[in-house]
């Protein structure tokens, strides 16, 4: 028996899905699998998004059907192995200070650490973007140290600004736009990580890998004049998947 | 850079539309483009356009518009009203026929009341810078279409003609339906296993009525709540046009043209593409139904749907003032022998 289920939305997508769980493995799997399928170039498939246990595979009805694109895709999935694509380990600058962290103190409060320590172990772990989503450019990244892990804020806020860095349950992002928001934000970078201007639109994408590196309030205006200027890319390198 | 057309007024919410924005889904960026894609297509092809050409989307009130270059054609589609020319209670071009209209001449566009969106095109285009792909306004990220939002007093269009050819004026040889009272088929699912069978029934009995908090990224509905099994949280996972979600309120939203990319509620249903357009069209106020069909069947009514426009669009046809066609007149005149061929 398969484990894995394809699900219609209408006649505008297919979803492959892996499960309910949020995890690398299965991350790893439809990342695979989204590699295999846009390598494929599947006929009337229009888009390709991945999720955190599954895939969307957008579609024009009037150039494929279903039932021909599932089976190529069926046929895909069993030969589907490991990603091969090479990703970029980025390295984004954050200011952890307080002034630059509204929640920092609480979180500290919460997990039995000092804000030091929560600025430490944030840093100190190395994330996997799991998917984009909610506003352009969003990153779930994942996996939190487990002392970190909260619930999200009883309260919402109803305006975040942009550069937040948040955490919430497993996963920590940082807002590309202003927008509410309900994660606790415990700092603020003044990396753009989304850019209409540019090719690919979004700094970060899927599959990508991120280490924050912490930097003083000085520091911190300097990289954002650069920014303004369009004179800044975060320091990045490959790494195999 | 050719000016078209100047802003006088703006209507409630105008924007730039075309087909929208693919390709960038997996970085998190919405489709956008217009909400009635029937609409958008027909008034291109009134226009002589080719079916990406950007439009206007006009929202709520129409906008008032002075013509800046030599000389435009432009068209109107939505539901009766259509375009006073001269300004508010002038000569009346109505919607689904062109209009050729010269420098310092203003337009304002009336919109009839029964659809939510109306598409005006432009003979040959606006020309706007393409953002990711696309000249759709993304008002929420504030990019693409005309600087990232709807359109002000003030605000000078640019087209890619100056000037246009006089040539015999063209609309539609029927009058448009909007289809207002047709069930909104959908096909169940991806997570319809999320709710009771009673909930799926009520989904399909019921009738919802769209509420004023709806937008160009859902339409919100009222109607029968619909239980959850157990949870209503799901892990996120990828949306589409007409995906239909139902978070804690148990009340369902349907997503729309500019709904974001991933989401964590169970989706019941999702409307079948060719639905999308004759739900896009309907507004606040408008009430819903839902039918169930199967994907083969959401397929092949898709198809259908899509010779039925291009059929509508193979019919366009010279048109007088006063929107009659002139072939109609022509026939009329052969049969009946009544009409002076020189008046």
């Amino acid at each position: 028996m398969d484990d894995f289920r394809i699900l219609p939305a209408a006649d505008s997508a297919l979803v492959i899905e892996f499960g309910s769980a949020i995890d690398r493995k299965t991350s790893d799997r439809v990342l695979a699998l989204a590699e295999t399928l846009t390598q494929a170039g599947l006929p009337g498939a229009t888009e390709i998004v991945a999720t955190f246990r599954s895939l969307s595979v957008n579609y024009d009805s009037l150039l494929t059907t279903g039932r021909e694109l599932e089976a190529a895709i069926r046929a895909l999935v069993q030969r589907s192995g490991t990603s091969s694509q090479v990703r970029q380990l980025w390295d984004i600058p954050v200011c952890y200070d307080p002034s630059y962290a509204p929640d920092i103190e609480d979180v500290a409060k919460t997990a039995g650490l000092t804000v030091a320590e929560v600025a430490a172990l944030h840093a100190g772990t190395q994330y996997h973007v799991y998917m984009i989503g909610f506003v352009p450019g969003y990153p779930y990244m994942g996996d939190l140290p487990a002392k970190l892990r909260l619930p999200r804020r009883l309260d919402p806020r109803t305006r975040v600004p942009p550069g937040s860095l948040a955490i919430a349950t497993s996963m920590t992002a940082v807002y590309p736009y202003e927008s509410p928001g309900g994660w606790h934000l415990i700092g603020t970078s003044p990396v753009r990580f989304f850019d209409p201007e540019s090719a690919k639109g979004a700094l970060l994408g899927p599959g990508d890998a991120v280490k924050f590196r912490a930097v003083t309030a000085a520091e911190f205006s300097r990289i954002r004049l650069a920014v303004e200027r369009n004179d800044y890319v975060p320091g990045h390198t490959e790494i195999a998947a | 850079m050719i000016p078209v057309l100047k802003v006088i007024a703006p209507g409630f919410h105008t924007t730039i539309q075309d087909q929208g924005r693919r390709g960038f889904q997996h970085v998190g960026v919405p489709v956008s483009g217009a909400l009635d894609r029937n609409g958008y297509l027909l008034a291109n092809a009134l226009a002589g356009n080719t079916p990406n050409a950007a439009c206007l989307e006009i929202i709520g009130t129409g906008p008032e518009l002075e013509v800046a270059g030599s000389s435009v054609r432009i068209a109107l589609v939505g539901s009766g009203g259509g375009l006073e020319i001269g300004g508010r209670d002038g000569a009346l071009v109505p919607s689904g026929q062109t209009a050729r209209l010269s420098r310092g001449e203003v337009v304002r566009v009336r919109l009839g009341g029964d659809a939510f969106c109306s598409y005006l095109a432009i003979e040959a285009g606006f020309d706007l810078p393409l953002c990711l792909g696309s000249r759709s306004t993304y008002t929420r990220a504030g990019f693409g279409g005309f600087a990232g939002r709807p359109l002000r007093s003030g605000d000078m269009l640019h087209g890619y003609a100056d000037d246009v050819a006089a040539r015999d004026e063209v609309a539609f040889s029927e009058p448009r339906s909007l289809g207002l009272d047709q069930a909104i088929r959908v096909v169940l699912g991806p997570q319809d296993d999320y709710f009771t069978a009673t909930a799926i029934a009520d989904f399909l009995q019921g009738r919802y009525g769209i509420t004023p908090a709806s937008d160009r990224m859902g339409f919100r509905l009222a109607g029968p709540l619909l239980e959850h099994k157990s949870d209503y949280n799901i892990v996120s996972d990828g949306i589409v046009a007409g995906s239909i979600q139902v978070p804690g309120s148990k009340l369902p939203i349907v997503l729309m043209a500019d709904a974001q990319t991933t989401g964590g509620y169970p989706k019941i249903a999702t409307v079948i593409s060719a639905d999308l357009p004759v739900l896009g069209v309907r507004g606040a106020g408008r009430t819903v139904r839902f039918q169930s069909v199967s994907r083969e069947e959401a397929e092949t009514i898709r198809r259908a749907e899509h010779k039925r426009l291009m059929s509508v669009i193979r019919e366009i046809r010279p048109a007088t003032a006063k929107g009659i066609s002139l072939d109609a007149l022509y026939n009329q005149n052969l049969i009946d022998g009544v009409v002076d061929a020189n008046v």
